[in-house]
């Protein structure tokens, strides 16, 4: 392999005669350069749509309670019920596995109107009632003062956590945030920290514009009693929220009698379930990528093994005499083997180059003109261009392979009979 | 040193087969210098063929240095060939973008000789012939005697047992024909066994024993006196 002679042989056959060795890389060239710029393309795809996921726990589902349809035990259809706290604790005690059970309540939303102020400010936002849990389910980034703590909740603080869009809307440029009040529906709340969230898609402006207080204040302040607006159930990493939604579902039909196969009674949206989605529609475009890319690569290959075809042809004479001097066939095979790898390697890794000047212009295209919606940072990984070397080497062993062949059927006495 | 006994040979034609070598005894000591004679068609090529091992024979027994030479793999015969054997062809086929030195240091390097004293070694014989300043240049750049000078150094670069020469004079003029009849003889001289195919008869009689080969069989062999080339150079 690393034997001096048999390299500058290799060399001396391949640049013989350059022109045709550069046609026949360009190619193989060709090939991992559209794999490694489709992948990168798919890639920068699927980092777009994660980042409108945002850093949601996406082992996640959300339920709230509508109207039966069916009449049951007596009740009639079209009754409409809430989840109440202590379904909380039944859905700890039935369902395993979980991870975090955030009951919630909302104000604001769809009908908000002007429910918060601030002396002259006036504000709509969406206030949630909510545990502390919540920010692992829903990741923000506390950027003054802190989060919500179980002794808010034990002790029914009123207190708030505001977004940086609530925080500019209501406040003066310089003004000390913490510490002060505002006033959600008539109730004051002091402000006790600021929050950012990470995700970019449409609602990402709406996501600033959040209060978070102590489920249990926001419950007596609102007059909300028991009552439970909605649930953000997670499960631990190892199962999915998609196997266990059934049971969880099933649960609540118990507690508040809804007919066993009352379907919509009970209103959820599996977040797993649409990311899963998601994730089959990256396979999908990755498994794309890589069809594309080695259907090129092998045309470019098959371009590799005709003309390693035609150099042992035309070096017919040239092994003949060597054989007849004593070189061993495999050293041959070896030979012709080693020209068509160093050959595809040479010439994909030009591809690989090319492809990475490419993508390193697109991300450079893409800082300069700011966000595109859903593509961002095109990217391979040293993962994917490892996997294409690996093809490579492969592709040229299988491009080397019927040409060494042919190489060692060539018998010394026919060789040396070609004048 | 080759013992060669009942040798048949033949060739398919398509439906018909062409039986060129009909049963050949052949034995040479070490240190002969042979000529193998005969017109085309006599099996004179067919029979250094098969001495080269660049051909199987049909039948018959070779025995080259005491190995029995029989059911030879192509890699075993490669082994044997590097080994045993030295070859220089009318045409001299010389590697045409190695220079005179890497031709000569090729037999080496499948001998799996260092890199270095197979330079060494190669340059020596490359003197021996009389081209030491011609190491560097490609056979391109050589004259048609040079070019077989340089083959002759390659073929024995090897140290083989017997040289296998196939019409070496038959692309040159006389001048240089008597040149390398000259260089054959002095290796000859220092005890080498070689064989050469011809269809000269001065250049036979330059040998010290002639064969003649008509249609497959041994008509004649005898041994000569030899006329030196060098009074001719």
């Amino acid at each position: 392999m690393f034997n001096k002679d048999r390299w500058r042989e290799i060399l001396e056959v391949l640049t013989s005669n350059v022109g045709r060795t550069i046609l026949t890389a360009f190619g193989v060239c060709w090939g991992i350069f559209i794999l490694i710029v489709l992948l990168a393309a798919g890639k920068g795809f699927e980092n777009g749509i994660r980042k409108d996921f945002g850093d949601i726990a996406t082992n996640t589902m959300f339920m709230w309670t509508r109207s039966t349809t069916k009449a049951y035990e007596g009740l009639p259809k079209g009754r409409s019920f809430e989840f109440k706290v202590n379904d909380v604790q039944a859905i700890w005690d039935n369902v395993p596995n979980l991870k975090f059970i955030s009951p919630r309540n909302q104000l604001g939303g769809f009908r908000g109107g002007g429910n918060v102020t601030r002396g002259i400010h006036v504000g709509a936002y969406n206030i949630y009632g909510d545990y502390p849990e919540i920010i692992n389910q829903d990741p923000m980034t506390v950027t003054s003062g802190r989060f919500l703590n179980h002794n808010d909740i034990k002790e029914k603080r009123k207190v708030a956590i505001i977004g940086q869009g609530v925080k500019s809307e209501l406040y003066e440029k310089d003004e000390e945030v913490l510490g002060s009040y505002i006033k959600i529906q008539g109730v004051n709340f002091m402000v006790i920290g600021t929050y950012k969230k990470n995700n970019n898609d449409g609602d990402g402006e709406e996501a600033q514009k959040e209060i978070f207080v102590p489920f249990t204040s926001f419950s007596q302040a609102f007059n909300r009693g028991e009552d439970v607006g909605w649930m953000a159930i997670t499960a631990h990493d190892g199962s999915s929220i998609s196997q266990l939604k059934e049971s969880i579902v099933d649960e609540m039909r118990k507690r508040h009698k809804v007919h066993p196969e009352d379907n919509r009674a009970i209103g959820y949206f599996d977040l797993y379930e649409q990311f899963n989605r998601v994730e089959s529609l990256f396979f999908g475009l990755k498994a794309i990528a890589y069809l594309v890319g080695i259907m090129v690569l092998l045309s470019g290959i098959i371009g590799v093994s005709n003309i390693m075809l035609i150099v042992v042809k035309e070096r017919t004479k040239e092994i003949g005499i060597r054989r007849a001097l004593g070189e061993q066939p495999m050293s041959i095979k070896k030979q012709i083997l080693m020209e068509s790898i160093f050959l595809t390697i040479i010439s994909g890794m030009t591809g690989i180059i090319f492809g990475a000047l490419v993508i390193y212009g697109i991300n450079s295209l893409l800082d300069s003109v700011g966000p595109v919606d859903m593509f961002v940072n095109p990217s391979v990984s040293v993962g994917v261009v490892s996997g294409a070397l690996m093809i490579l080497m492969i592709s040229g062993l299988l491009a080397g392979f019927i040409p060494a062949q042919s190489a060692i059927r060539v018998r010394p006495i026919e060789a040396l009979r070609t004048e | 040193m080759i013992e060669i006994k009942d040798l048949h040979k033949s060739y398919k034609m398509g439906s018909n087969s062409l039986h060129v070598l009909k049963g050949i005894n052949f034995t040479a000591e070490a240190g002969e210098l042979v000529a193998i004679m005969g017109s085309s068609g006599s099996g004179k090529s067919t029979l250094l063929n098969i001495l080269g091992m660049l051909d199987g024979a049909d039948s018959g027994e070779y025995i080259l240095d005491g190995v029995p030479i029989k059911d030879l793999t192509e890699t075993k015969a490669a082994q044997y060939r590097n080994k045993f054997l030295g070859f220089v062809f009318q045409s001299f086929n010389l590697i045409n973008y190695k220079s005179a030195l890497e031709n000569v240091a090729l037999p080496l390097y499948y001998q799996k000789v260092a890199r270095k004293e197979r330079q060494e070694k190669a340059l020596n014989y490359l003197d021996r012939v009389g081209l030491k300043e011609w190491a560097t240049h490609l056979p391109s750049e050589l004259s048609g005697g040079q070019k077989q000078r340089v083959a002759i150094a390659r073929a024995m670069a090897a140290e083989p047992k017997v040289l296998l020469a196939d019409e070496p004079t038959g692309a040159l003029d006389s001048k240089t024909s008597y040149e390398v009849m000259d260089l054959i003889q002095k290796i000859n001289d220092d005890g080498n066994t070689i064989l050469v195919v011809t269809h000269e008869e001065d250049i036979a009689h330059m040998c010290k024993r002639i064969v003649h080969l008509k249609d497959g069989v041994i008509v004649e062999d005898k041994k000569i006196e030899q006329v030196r080339a060098e009074q001719y150079v």
